[in-house]
């Protein structure tokens, strides 16, 4: 199969390449990684991210990482299979749907990241969590919500009308948090609760969280 | 009407700045002071509701966040100006990659040194050596990965400049500059002479010279 993906469903960055496939409709293999033993730091995984991290990506001789490029690559190639997740139909529409990406990384990912660490990974693992830091990232987390809230009460979704990349690209871990017992942060804000409501009741969204359970 | 872009002696800033000089793309800056807090502003905030810089207006259009906006105008002016965005589908995806490297490991290092070196003392507070130790320690293990990428490939996308290298210019001169860390660059072969290169490059000699940094 041309498309390969290096990594595992239940890694948040690896899933949002999974939802980006299943969004797309394309065939890909899941190229499994023995983490256990960290397959990831070693090569000949390297070769594939020099970082040790998951996921990497082959689509015939194209090879790269780093989930958010691997989606925009995805939806830039295949972009007339399925839906068009980049708003191609002119360059502002593309750019407002890059400009949302770029704060998803930044602004929501940083606290949201600490978050999941602290309240599903480190658990998992059998380490003690830490409250202080989770109560400060869900007060950072809750100052980029409320921007979020401002902007999802002027349009559907956060490019504009229509479901996009800048929207996928949150599903993953919020897959996971509104599992935990803060996922108030989320259902107090009217916007973003049916924002939520509306991206992960789409079809492929329930089929990455259903492979996304620990 | 001409493009603005806000916030220029800042680092973030100066990535959209590059890429329109490269592009050939005339533009007029705005003075903000992040000391004096006029980032948090409500005609700020209007503009940008995360209070962050860059700011750039190209004419009704009102852009935010610096990997963005210098995506748009190097798509924008594709046909004028250095190719920046690399020309068929793998090397736009390679050029997207190393964007991404520099956005994800890179970048959260060298800000944490930049706030703790150059920014706190300016704010009051005082430096963390504990954080400027550990962000160092990271710094230097993403710096042994591009020299790894570096000895096989001239720019960190391939064989031709692009924003993947553009996008690191601002935030390593405070490191090589004011925060006094040039051993950093310059004890990796390749990664020194990568630097050489793409700061030599006519359009950072400008951007320092109209847009000079706040220390």
């Amino acid at each position: 199969m041309a498309i390969k993906v290096h990594g595992i469903a239940l890694s948040t960055c690896t899933g949002r390449v999974l939802l980006c496939l299943l969004e797309k409709g394309l065939e890909y293999e899941i190229v499994p990684l023995d983490l256990a033993n960290s397959a990831h730091k070693k090569q000949p995984y390297l070769s594939l991210n020099p970082f040790g991290q998951i996921p990497a990506f082959e689509d015939g001789d194209v090879q790269i990482f780093e989930s958010r490029a691997i989606t925009k690559y995805l939806s830039r190639k295949y972009k007339d299979t399925g839906i068009d997740l980049l708003g191609s139909s002119s360059l502002t529409e593309t750019t407002i749907v890059d400009t949302w990406m770029e704060v998803e990384s930044h602004q929501y990912n940083v606290p949201m990241q600490k978050i999941i660490r602290q309240m599903i990974v480190n658990p998992a693992y059998g380490i003690a969590s830490d409250e202080k830091i989770i109560e400060e990232e869900l007060e950072k987390l809750g100052k980029v919500l409320d921007v979020y809230e401002e902007r999802l009460s002027k349009c559907k979704y956060l490019a504009g009308d229509f479901y996009s990349l800048a929207d996928l690209h949150h599903v993953p871990y919020l897959v996971y948090f509104m599992r935990t017992l803060k996922s108030s942060v989320i259902t107090s804000r009217p916007h973003v609760n049916a924002w939520w409501k509306d991206i992960s009741s789409r079809p492929a969204s329930v089929k990455l969280a259903e492979s996304m359970r620990i | 009407m001409v493009v603005k872009v806000y916030g220029p002696a800042y680092a973030s800033p100066k990535r959209v700045i590059l890429c329109l000089i490269e592009k050939g793309v005339e533009f007029e800056t705005v003075h903000v002071d992040l000391l004096k807090g006029e980032n948090r502003d409500p005609e700020f905030l209007k503009m940008q509701p995360f209070g962050s810089l860059p700011v750039t207006q190209d004419g009704d259009l009102t852009l935010f966040e610096s990997r963005a906006t210098m995506r748009y105008f190097a798509e924008k002016y594709k046909s004028q100006g250095t190719d920046l965005l690399g020309k068929t589908l793998e090397e736009k995806a390679l050029v997207d990659n190393w964007i991404d490297v520099e956005a994800t490991s890179f970048n959260p290092p060298i800000y944490a040194l930049t706030f703790q070196i150059l920014f706190a003392p300016a704010l009051g507070l005082t430096k963390d050596e504990k954080v400027i130790q550990e962000n160092e320690e990271k710094l230097a293990k993403v710096l042994d990965i591009y020299e790894e990428r570096l000895s096989k490939s001239k720019y960190l996308a391939g064989d031709f400049f692009s924003l993947a290298d553009l996008s690191h210019i601002p935030f390593t001169q405070y490191l090589v500059g004011p925060m006094g860390k040039e051993p950093m660059v310059k004890s990796r072969k390749h990664v020194s002479a990568w630097w050489d290169d793409i700061s030599s490059r006519p359009s950072w000699a400008k951007t320092l010279q109209i847009c000079p940094p706040p220390m």
